[in-house]
C-alpha cells in the first residue's frame, strides 16, 4: 500500500467519523425532543388525569377552608372568590399576546377575544380585590 | 422561562389563593389574606406573560388599563347596600370572559398548544365546550340576577307551563352539541353551544323569586368557579383548575348555608316559584287581630331603663339606610350603661353576610354582632328586643305551627325577650307571605314607620 493510498483511506475514515458524529448528534437532539415531550405528559399520565387529580384535591381544600370562614365575612368571601376566579385572565393573556405567533386563520379573531377577556377579567380583579379590601377595613374591634 | 419553574410559581400563586380564603376565618387575619390574594394574582399574570414567546403588549396593556380603571372606579364608589348587585354583575363578567377564552382557544388552538384548527383533540374540545357552556350560563344568569336585585325587573318568579321540561330539553341539546363538536370540530356546534347556554342561563334564573336571591348569588358564584375550572382543563393550567375549584366549592357551601337558613331544599329553590303571589291564607286575617302600637318615646324610655337590649336588623333596615341612625342610638344607650348586642340571622340582607358588612360600615364593632346560634339563648335574659325591618326570621310559627309554609326555618327567638319593639313600615306580611304572630303578642309594641326615621326619632327622645 502506498503512502498516498493510505492517506486517502485515512481521509475517508475521518469523513465517516464526522458523518457518524453528526448522526449521533441528530439522534441526541431527537432524544432530547422526545424526553421533553415525555416530560410534558409527565411520564405517561395524561394531562386530563393530572388535571382531575389537581381538581379533586383542590375541591377538598376549598371545602375545608371555606367551612372555617366566619359567617360574618361571607360577603367578603364572595367578592374575593369573584376576584380569584378572574384568574381566567391567564387564558385571555395568551390569546391577546399571541399576535402573529398564532399564525394562520383565526389569529385576528382570537386576539380580539383575548383582549375582551383580559378587559373583563381586569374589571373583576381590580373591582373584586378593592371592594373586598374596603369591606374588610370596616370590620373593627370594640374600642376599650 | 423554564416550564418547571413556571409551574412551581403557579403553585405558589395557588397557595396564595388558598391562604386568602383561609384568612377570612377571622376579621383580624382577613386583610392580610386579601393582600396575599392580590399577590397570587400578580404572580399568575407575570408568569403567564413571561412564558409567552412573542408578546403583543399593546393589546394586553390596553385591556388591563381599561378594565382596571373601570373596576377600581366601581369598587371605590359602590354603596354597601348595592353590594349584591355588584357581585352579580362581576359574576357575569367572569362568565363572559370564560366564553371569550374558550372561543379564542377554539379559533386559535396553536397559541395554547392544542394543535391546529381542524385537529384539536376531542378531550380539549369537550373541556373547551364545558368552559364555554358554564361561562355562558353564568353570564346571562347573573345578568338576570342583577336585574332583579337592581329592581330593573320584578323580583316575582316568572313561570310558564313546561318550563322545567324546556330547561331539561335544552340541557340535553347542549350535551348532544358537545358530542357533535368533539367528533366534527364544527364551528357551528361551538357557537350553538354558546347560544343554547346563554338561553339556559336566563331560563334557569327567571323562575326564582327575589326572596331566594341569596341562594342564587351563591349559586352563580359557584358556577363562575366551575367555568374557570373548565377553562383550566382546556389550557392544562393547574392554577386555573385550583382557583376554579376553590371558588366553585366556596359558592356551593354558601348556597347550602343559605338554603339551611331558609329551611329550603336546594332543588326547590332551583325549581323556583317561591316568594310570589302564593301568599299563605293566614295573611288575610291580619286585620282582625289587635296589636299595640307605640311611639319613639316608648321605645326610648324602655330601652334607657333596660339592662340588656338585643337589636335584630333585617332587610328593611338595609333598604331604609338606617345603619348610622341605629349606631347613634346604640351609642347613646351604651353611654347610659345599657348592654347592646346585635343578632344577625344567616339570611338577613340579600346576600350571605350582607348585614354584617352594613353594620360594620356603620362602625358597629364586630364583637357586638352575633350569629343566630351564638345569641339565641340570650333573648330570654334580654329586657328589650328591637326588631328593625325583619319579619319572617322572627316568626314564632316557624317553631310551632306545622301548617305554616316557613315551619322548620331556624328563627331568632325574639318572642322570649321581656319587651319587644318591631319597627316596620306597615303591618303587611313578609316575603314568604305569612302572617307573623309575634306582632300580636302582648309584650310587643309596633313602631310603624320608616326604619331610619324611627331610629332618628328614638335618638331624639333619648337625647332629651
Amino acid at each position: 500500500m502506498t503512502s498516498h493510498a493510505f492517506i486517502e483511506k485515512a481521509q475517508g475514515l475521518a469523513a465517516d467519523a464526522v458523518e457518524l458524529s453528526q448522526g449521533l448528534n441528530e439522534l441526541a437532539h431527537e432524544a432530547v425532543g422526545l424526553a421533553a415531550r415525555g416530560a410534558e405528559t409527565s411520564g405517561g399520565t395524561s394531562p386530563l388525569v393530572m388535571g382531575i387529580t389537581v381538581f379533586v384535591l383542590a375541591v377538598f381544600v376549598g371545602y375545608h377552608v371555606v367551612w372555617r370562614v366566619t359567617p360574618a365575612l361571607h360577603s367578603p368571601l364572595m367578592s374575593v372568590t369573584n376576584a380569584i376566579s378572574s384568574v381566567i385572565i391567564v387564558g385571555g393573556l395568551i390569546a391577546a399576546g399571541a399576535g402573529v405567533a398564532g399564525g394562520a386563520g383565526g389569529a385576528g379573531f382570537s386576539e380580539i377575544m383575548g383582549f375582551l377577556a383580559v378587559t373583563l377579567a381586569s374589571i373583576n380583579i381590580f373591582g373584586g380585590f378593592i371592594v373586598t379590601q374596603r369591606m374588610l377595613a370596616m370590620f373593627k374591634r370594640k374600642q376599650k | 422561562m423554564d416550564q418547571n419553574l413556571a409551574s412551581l410559581l403557579y403553585l405558589g400563586a395557588s397557595v396564595c389563593f388558598i391562604l386568602a380564603l383561609r384568612g377570612l376565618s377571622h376579621p383580624e387575619t382577613s386583610r392580610g389574606g386579601n393582600r396575599l390574594g392580590m399577590i397570587g394574582m400578580a404572580i399568575a399574570v407575570a408568569i403567564t406573560l413571561a412564558m409567552l414567546p412573542e408578546v403583543d403588549f399593546v393589546l394586553i396593556l390596553a385591556g388591563v388599563l381599561v378594565g382596571g380603571t373601570i373596576g377600581t372606579a366601581i369598587a371605590l364608589k359602590i354603596q354597601m347596600t348595592a353590594l349584591p348587585q355588584l357581585v352579580a354583575a362581576f359574576h357575569s363578567l367572569v362568565g363572559l370572559a370564560a366564553v371569550f377564552v374558550a372561543a379564542a382557544a377554539f379559533t386559535n388552538p396553536a397559541a395554547y398548544g392544542l394543535g391546529v384548527p381542524g385537529h384539536i383533540g376531542a378531550a380539549s374540545l369537550v373541556e373547551m365546550s364545558i368552559g364555554a357552556a358554564i361561562g355562558a350560563i353564568t353570564f346571562t344568569g347573573s345578568i338576570i340576577a342583577f336585574a332583579k336585585l337592581q329592581a330593573l325587573m320584578s323580583g316575582k318568579p316568572i313561570i310558564f307551563p313546561m318550563q322545567h321540561w324546556l330547561n331539561l330539553g335544552l340541557g340535553i341539546l347542549t350535551v348532544l352539541l358537545v358530542v357533535w363538536l368533539s367528533t366534527a370540530e364544527s364551528g357551528v356546534a361551538f357557537w350553538a353551544i354558546v347560544a343554547v347556554s346563554l338561553a339556559l342561563g336566563v331560563l334557569i334564573i327567571i323562575p326564582i323569586g327575589g326572596a331566594d336571591m341569596p341562594v342564587v348569588i351563591s349559586m352563580l358564584n359557584s358556577y363562575s368557579g366551575w367555568a374557570a375550572c373548565g377553562i383550566g382543563f382546556t389550557l392544562q393550567n393547574n392554577l386555573l383548575i385550583v382557583a376554579g375549584a376553590l371558588v366553585g366549592s366556596s359558592g356551593a357551601i354558601l348556597s347550602y348555608v343559605m338554603c339551611k337558613g331558609m329551611n329550603r331544599s336546594f332543588v326547590s329553590v332551583i325549581l323556583g316559584g317561591f316568594g310570589g303571589e302564593t301568599a299563605g291564607p293566614a295573611a288575610g286575617e291580619a286585620g282582625e287581630k289587635t296589636y299595640h302600637q307605640g311611639a319613639a318615646a316608648d321605645a326610648a324610655f324602655m330601652m334607657r331603663n333596660a339592662e340588656k337590649v338585643i337589636i335584630v336588623p333585617g332587610y328593611g333596615f338595609a333598604v331604609a339606610q338606617a345603619q348610622h341612625a341605629l349606631r347613634e342610638m346604640a351609642d347613646l344607650l351604651k353611654a347610659e350603661g345599657v348592654e347592646v348586642k346585635y343578632a344577625v340571622h344567616p339570611v338577613a340582607g340579600r346576600m350571605p353576610g350582607h348585614m354584617n358588612v352594613l353594620l360594620a360600615e356603620a362602625n358597629v364593632p364586630y364583637d357586638e354582632v352575633f350569629e343566630m346560634a351564638e345569641i339565641n339563648r340570650e333573648f330570654a335574659e334580654a329586657d328589650v328586643a328591637l326588631v328593625i325591618g325583619a319579619n319572617d326570621v322572627t316568626n314564632p310559627s316557624a317553631r310551632t305551627d306545622r301548617s305554616s309554609p316557613i315551619y322548620g326555618m331556624p328563627i331568632l327567638d325574639v318572642d322570649k325577650a321581656r319587651q319587644i319593639f318591631v319597627i316596620k313600615r306597615t303591618m303587611a306580611s313578609g316575603y314568604a307571605g305569612v302572617d307573623n304572630p309575634l306582632f300580636y303578642l302582648d309584650h310587643n309594641m309596633m313602631l310603624l314607620a320608616d326604619a331610619k326615621k324611627m331610629c332618628e326619632d328614638i335618638v331624639k327622645a333619648l337625647d332629651r
